[in-house]
């Protein structure tokens, strides 16, 4: 590099010879080079800039690049990483309250054909039906001779049917995989799982969606991703809910009834451990809801929980409960029980006449209509609404099944004093068993609220106090004695001490006029064991008709009161409860003089 | 030195060239591989979903039940029942053997003493 001097002589000497300043040429020359200097490293700070610009660039480029990518492209799994899914089907399975499956997927396919590449359109239709025969030859044909370019012929194939089609042999019968729901125990529970079918379909796969039951009610979850899988676990025992269903079809044949549920609840956590509906069905070939007839007597209806009935003389122990909690009467105060009870134009009878009066407790035991209503209008009808909407009979039960929303209890709009009455021992008022199953929880668990669940829950339900401990306790001991040498005699299972209450019905008149004379509604709710209730069971039969003696009988001591026994006597073992005697009434002091 | 340097580094450029290749279809081979162990753990899955499914169908209560029903004359099942619960205590104690005897001695008594053939002298 040549530098130019600041001061050069030529330019100096000549400048002294004009008379101007020579430091003059030297400024300029400083200046010179100083711009020189500016503008060489100005060149600089801009190609710098530009090379950073171009990095900048480039780095925002790359990451736009990369996320308009990632969101244009279809997602997929992170290949090298082992997943840890355990996703095998779009719907999680179903089990019981130990882990024994009620409801699963299976793969299967459907068989559908496309008529264009058909090849011989008549030996397909002909063959077809031999596999099939619940197809029409000639319908198949039409659709394959005309104009239709896809049809489905089959939802399901088993794959003994799906290899029968692949040796016809036709290019035009072809195969779209499928999920099915598949239920492996049948009957079982069919009231409670309800059913499932395909909603949306495509070729390749379809969507199944709940029906009924806890399928529909728990729908989302069952399809939901997140769970990972995770089976919905009902609180349901499969091994005493097939007994259930067992001795209570047994019975109900026995007795030529129309039909029957039962429900058995744990008092504390509110759990359903079994539920039957008879009439049932198999939920892998759901019956379509019926367009004609009744619909309560179609097997889809779950008589359990959408049947609603006067539940009898079931309820006085509600009256009863009541009214030792508000301290009017204890378990020995007399009651008036001199019948026919007149009340305006209504007359009030027993069953039988039992004498001017009884103790509280006998008006349980002998289930005395006249006593009971003495003691609802005690009580008022104010106080009768809240105890009764506190045990739950004023709304639908909240269990959790798409049916249970709809069973609105049928009480009376105008709530007189002959309702008052009449309710006190089960008339006027309609519930479906599983509110008398929760009413009798509450009362007989020491008093709290429950609430029934179909799901599985480790700990009690804490609901608000509805009785005291000691009214619970002092009830569930008159129920004890309605069994010891009341109207149940029959419901004793030596060694699990049942209480309860039986509760005959008239049904009424389908035009809602009255009732009829030889139609009962009978239902049994039981306790097991008294002294420290763990379980109840409601049992009602529809139309029940004993005939062993000369008279056909039909309350519920006779006809529910031994099936609940019956199937006391085989839950009661398979729900672990060993047998005992009952804790013996602490000594008394006896009088004695000589 | 200089040309020394450059060979080295193209012998270096080439060697990581080789273990970059390498890896690259050890990679593929191992997504490959994965890719497989994936798909066999899906079949394994949705074929011990149809399993659990037959389990559960094979042991239905309704069919166990019929099948303890004709089966009655060998196995003998009956429902549960109350009276099939025990108490502890009716549970017999096992017999106990007795302990083995490991040097016998002759204890027999012969009347008044008297002496064995060995001489011996029994004490009564």
């Amino acid at each position: 590099m040549i530098r130019t001097p600041l001061r050069p002589l030529a330019r100096v000497l000549k400048a002294r010879q004009t008379g101007e300043n020579p430091d003059a040429i030297e400024r300029e020359n400083i200046r010179l080079r100083h711009e020189e200097m500016r503008d060489r490293s100005r060149v600089r700070a801009q190609g710098r800039l530009l090379v950073l610009s171009v990095f900048f660039l480039g780095a925002f480029m790359t990451v736009g690049l990369r996320m308009g990518h990632l969101a244009a492209s279809e997602p997929t799994e992170p290949q090298a990483r082992a997943t840890s899914s355990k996703i095998v089907a779009q719907r999680a399975d179903i089990v019981d309250r130990n882990g024994r499956l009620l409801a699963t997927n299976l793969e299967t396919h459907a068989l559908y054909a496309q008529p264009p590449i058909m090849i011989d359109k008549e030996r397909a239709a002909r063959e077809l039906v031999k596999i099939f025969p619940d197809l029409d030859e000639k319908d198949l044909l039409e659709d394959f001779i005309g104009k239709r370019k896809f049809l489905w012929i089959k939802k399901k194939l088993s794959p003994e049917q799906k290899q029968a089609v692949h040796d016809i042999g036709d290019p035009g019968l072809l195969f779209g995989t499928r999920e099915m729901r598949l239920y492996p125990n049948g009957k079982l529970a069919s009231h409670i799982l309800g059913g499932a079918a395909f909603g949306r379909e495509g070729v390749h796969s379809a969507e199944v969606i709940g029906v009924a039951g806890v399928e529909k009610r728990f729908d989302d979850f069952l399809r939901d991703p997140a769970n990972d899988g995770a089976p919905l676990r009902l609180s349901i025992d499969m091994t005493v809910q097939a007994a259930a269903e067992r001795v209570l079809y047994g019975g109900m044949k026995l007795l030529n009834a129309r039909g029957a549920a039962s429900v058995l609840m744990d008092v504390r956590t509110g759990e359903i451990i079994s539920m039957v509906s008879l009439p049932d069905f198999d939920p892998n070939i759901r019956p379509r809801p019926p367009t004609e007839g009744e619909p309560g007597d179609s097997p889809i209806f779950n008589r359990a929980v959408q049947g609603l009935y006067e539940l009898g003389s079931t309820f006085k122990i509600f009256t009863a409960a009541q009214a030792l909690e508000l301290g009017l009467v204890n378990p020995s105060t007399m009651i008036d029980t001199k019948g026919p009870m007149v009340y305006g134009r209504h007359r009030i009878r027993d069953f039988r006449n039992y004498g001017p009066q009884l103790s509280v407790e006998d008006v349980i035991v002998k289930s005395s209509n006249i006593g009971t209503a003495h003691m609802a209008l005690d009580i008022g009808a104010k106080r009768q609404q809240d105890f009764l909407r506190q045990l739950g009979f004023f709304d639908p039960t909240q269990v959790e099944l798409t049916e249970a929303p709809g069973a609105q209890p049928l009480v009376p709009r105008q709530w007189k004093d002959i309702s008052t009455m009449t309710i006190s021992y089960g008339h006027g008022l309609s519930a479906s068993p599983l509110h008398l199953a929760a009413g009798y929880a509450s009362l007989l668990n020491g008093g709290t609220k429950v609430k029934p669940t179909l799901i599985k829950r480790d700990a009690p339900q804490r609901g608000p106090r509805v009785v005291s401990e000691q009214t619970s306790k002092t009830s569930a001991t008159m129920l004890r004695k309605v069994v010891t040498k009341g109207t149940a005699s029959f419901g004793e299972v030596e060694g699990y001490h049942v209480g309860g209450k039986t509760g005959t019905a008239d049904k009424p008149l389908t035009n809602g006029r009255g009732y009829y004379d030889d139609k009962v509604i009978s239902t049994f709710a039981s306790i097991f064991p008294a002294h420290d209730p763990k379980y109840v069971l409601i049992v009602t039969l529809d139309e029940p008709t004993e005939t062993s003696g000369p008279k056909p009988r039909r309350t519920a001591g006779w006809t529910a009161v031994p099936v609940a026994s019956e199937m006391t006597r085989r839950m009661a073992p398979l729900l672990g409860l060993r047998p005992e005697i009952a804790p013996a009434e602490p000594a008394k002091v006896t009088l004695t003089s000589n | 030195m200089r040309g020394f340097l450059y060979v080295i580094s193209a012998l270096a450029v080439v060697a990581l060239a080789f273990w970059a290749y390498q890896q690259n279809y050890a990679t593929q081979q191992a997504l490959r591989e994965v890719r497989g162990l994936q798909n066999h753990i899906a079949t394994q899955r949705s074929r011990l979903a149809v399993l659990r499914a037959e389990w559960a169908y094979l042991n239905r209560p309704e069919r166990l039940r019929d099948l303890a029903e004709i089966n009655f004359d060998r196995l003998g099942l009956l429902p549960l029942m109350p009276d099939q619960f025990g108490v502890l205590d009716q549970v017999a104690y096992p017999q106990q053997d007795p302990l083995p005897i490991t040097n016998p001695i002759e204890t027999r008594a012969r009347e008044g003493g008297e002496q064995t053939p060995d001489g011996e002298v029994q004490l009564p």
